[in-house]
């Protein structure tokens, strides 16, 4: 019998704090290539034991083994490294520009950029992703303009929002990438929705959800996993932990046991979880549970297994609250230096190759920051307008506010 | 002219609505195959099948969320959150996400939703069936909040917040369901087929939102009043025998300033009447109003009745809902002053 005594109050702690030595040992890694693929009608039940481990296709010396590889062909996983490079260089600029004040706020995805990037490459033309402020790979993976980006982060004349939205809260419907809202999880309900009328209008397109491990907390993600089981809608339920929730550790959201993914199952949903940093692996999942979606299965859950490499955002000082050297202990590596390592190994990429291309890309974002900067930065240059402040509320604008836009001289 | 009941008329918009146009579709909980716990969608599952009207889980914020999902696809749904007592979970959903989506987008993506909630007290609702959150959406921008008081209206602006591009918050006064209500619990209620706004046309006409109705006009007083308590304000008008000016609202915002000033202008005097309780509620921005556009043409304070700022009892019914006493009283005091 368990001691009856006075009751003692739980607070999950991560494994190591500031000053302490990263210890990642107690993460279970199966090996590459371990997890079988199952068929995309599978009874949820069957494929329980995929909520609890990982899949991953790039092994330690950059093969690709295992059922889920084999998808993409070698100049698709060239562009993709392209994609990731840009987008690691895209942060690093736009977090430099955000010190030197030319913008209020800037956050990176150092460390995640295979999770957006590769997962855009598994959808169709038309889909349309609910995305968080950390999926910017897949507007740059789609071919969305940087120069369009940089003038919402600098909130310039040219910003596509008005200078109404913080930095990185994109919005681009061309591009099957919803309007980022402040207010976290609640696109992971609103995507499913989305989902249920694609369904409702006999469509073929299909939902991703986008949720942090931190928000899965949220009661929105449990209200998206509901409708999402009980409508079959075609949506992938994305989670992406990276482990941190600004300071708070993925314990405190998930509790000191299970997975994220295994938070599906509860609802019926099969549920994955795989390597984040495997860029051949998200793809594969991606594809999988796509292909489940459109072919009017129903929705199923992804949990992707990273790490927020980077600070939270420019407000943040992580060293207050986890050791620097953590993310260099992270088991499974960089995203960007695993895929270059596969493509080496297959004979299709070299060191100087990739140092030429980084060379390419930073060049290529510095000339799309210099156009961006000619519209205006935050606090120089031109400027969206402040009628712009009062437009674009309602269809039309009520009384009211054409008044208040009157008294202040616009 | 046939006559309907609210319950019918807000039916039959849907009706309507949903044969004109594919892309309308009704959920929300008890909605489909039941009809709804006030049969305001009785009918519409069997005759437009469960993709267009269907039961959701007990879920508030599942609904709305979702329904804001497909209006960015392109659907217009109408949902209905079965008490507006229990919106309160849906709340982050409407005004962070519904509200603003037009505006943080510039326009690419947009909102046009209904979100219906039976509203109001005088039923013995309790804390819980009771409320009056208007002003909760009111001082939300990019919401648009409406209010019926009788069957022809409830139809029309009905049909009008579904084909309106913006979210529209419709408030329906349960009170007024089966018949207009006048706050004299004592006597027997009359039903809507004895009242001439119970005359509601077939087939599609709308009512426009932002659009006030004079429901008595007169030149002692101006009476601003919405839902159940333009019956009661009637009644009180009646039983004073003050030639009092009875607007009724029907659109909170956007608001039909014009009708309220011009006819506070001719009056001189302003009495406000709502549910919903006392402090900083909508009868609170009215005021303002009133006072800002009128000052030079009052003759006495602009007075409110309202709600007592406490939650809504179940045993006190009738000390807490605004009477034709109490609001006959006001009318007393604002000619007296």
């Amino acid at each position: 019998m368990a001691d009856a005594g006075m009751l003692r109050f739980h607070v999950p702690e991560p494994e190591v704090r500031p000053g302490g030595t990263p210890d990642f040992s107690n993460v279970p890694i199966p090996k590459a290539g371990s997890v079988a693929r199952p068929e995309i009608d599978v009874d949820p039940r069957a494929i329980r034991d995929h909520a609890f481990s990982i899949i991953r296709v790039l092994n330690r010396t950059g093969e690709a083994v295992g059922p889920w590889a084999g998808l993409l062909s070698s100049d698709e996983l060239l562009a993709g490294l392209r994609h990731m490079m840009t987008l690691r260089t895209f942060d690093a600029r736009m977090q430099m520009a955000q010190r030197q004040g030319k913008t209020s706020f800037y956050m990176q995805h150092l460390g995640e950029e295979a999770v957006a990037c590769a997962f855009r490459k598994a959808l169709a033309p038309g889909d349309m992703n609910f995305p968080t402020y950390r999926q910017a790979g897949l507007l740059i993976a789609h071919g969305y303009p940087m120069v369009t980006m940089m003038n919402q982060i600098y909130s310039n004349e040219a910003d596509p929002l008005k200078g109404r939205q913080l930095p990185v809260m994109y919005s681009s419907k061309e591009h099957g990438f919803f309007s980022i809202s402040g207010n976290l999880a609640t696109q992971y309900i609103q995507a499913v929705g989305w989902a249920m009328a694609s369904a409702i209008s006999n469509d073929s397109r299909i939902a991703a959800a986008w949720i942090g491990d931190g928000s899965t907390a949220e009661s929105d993600f449990h209200s998206a996993l509901v409708f999402a089981s009980t409508y079959k809608a075609p949506v992938v339920l994305n989670v992406v932990n990276n482990q941190w929730a600004i300071s708070t550790f993925q314990g405190i959201a998930r509790g000191g046991s299970g997975t994220f993914a295994a938070r599906g199952l509860g609802f019926g949903i099969p549920s994955l979880r795989v390597d984040g940093n495997d860029y051949l692996a998200v793809h594969a999942v991606a594809k999988w549970a796509a292909e489940r979606a459109r072919s009017n299965l129903g929705p199923t859950l992804v949990e992707y297994v990273t790490y927020r490499a980077g600070a939270h955002s420019s407000s943040d000082d992580p060293s207050a609250y986890r050791p620097k050297t953590e993310s260099d202990a992270w088991p499974l590596g960089d995203p960007i230096v695993r895929l270059k390592n596969h493509l080496i190994a297959l004979g299709v990429w070299s060191d100087e190759r990739h140092a030429q291309a980084e060379a390419e890309i930073l060049d290529t974002v510095i000339a799309a920051q210099k156009e961006a900067e000619s519209h205006g930065t935050l606090h120089a240059g031109g400027k969206p307008s402040t009628r712009d402040m009062f437009e674009g509320l309602y269809a039309e604008m009520p009384p009211h506010l054409r008044r208040q836009r009157q008294q202040a001289g616009v | 002219m046939p006559r309907r009941t609210m319950i019918e008329a807000i039916r039959d918009a849907m009706d309507v609505s949903m044969a004109r146009d594919s892309k309308v579709v009704v959920y929300g909980e008890d909605v489909g195959f039941f009809g709804g716990v006030f049969r305001c969608t009785q009918g519409l599952q069997a005759k437009y099948g469960k993709s267009r009207c269907f039961d959701a889980p007990i879920n508030e914020s599942g609904i709305v969320g979702s329904a804001i999902g497909m209006a960015a696809y392109g659907l217009k749904p109408c949902v209905e959150i079965q008490f507006a007592d229990y919106m309160y979970p849906a709340y982050d959903q409407l005004t962070q996400e519904a509200a603003r989506l037009r505006y943080r987008s510039n326009g690419d993506f947009t909102c046009p939703i209904v979100v219906r909630m039976p509203t109001g007290g005088g039923i013995f609702g309790g804390q819980t069936h009771s409320q009056s959150p208007e002003a909760l959406f009111t001082h939300v921008s990019g919401l648009k909040t409406v209010v019926p008081s009788n069957p022809h209206d409830a139809k029309g602006l009905l049909i009008a917040a579904i084909e309106d591009p913006d979210p529209v918050i419709f408030l329906e006064p349960k009170r007024l369901y089966n018949g207009p209500f006048d706050g004299h619990h004592d006597r027997p209620v009359t039903p809507w087929s004895k009242h001439e706004l119970g005359e509601v046309a077939d087939g599609h006409y709308t009512v426009p939102l932002g659009k006030a109705a004079i429901r008595r006009a007169g030149s002692a007083l101006t009476v601003l009043a919405y839902g159940t308590m333009v019956y009661v304000a009637q009644a009180a008008v009646e039983e004073t025998d003050i030639d009092a000016e009875i607007i009724d609202l029907r659109t909170l915002l956007p608001l039909d300033l014009d009708t309220i000033v011009a006819s506070v202008k001719k009056t001189g005097r302003c009495v406000i009447v709502h549910e919903a309780t006392l402090t900083s509620g909508f009868g609170a921005e009215l005021s303002a109003l009133v006072q800002e556009n009128c000052f030079y043409h009052l003759e006495a304070p602009v007075a409110r009745v309202a709600g007592w700022d406490t939650p809504y009892p179940h045993a006190q019914e009738w000390d807490y809902f605004p009477g034709p006493a109490r609001v006959g009283r006001a009318l007393l005091e604002t000619m007296g002053a």
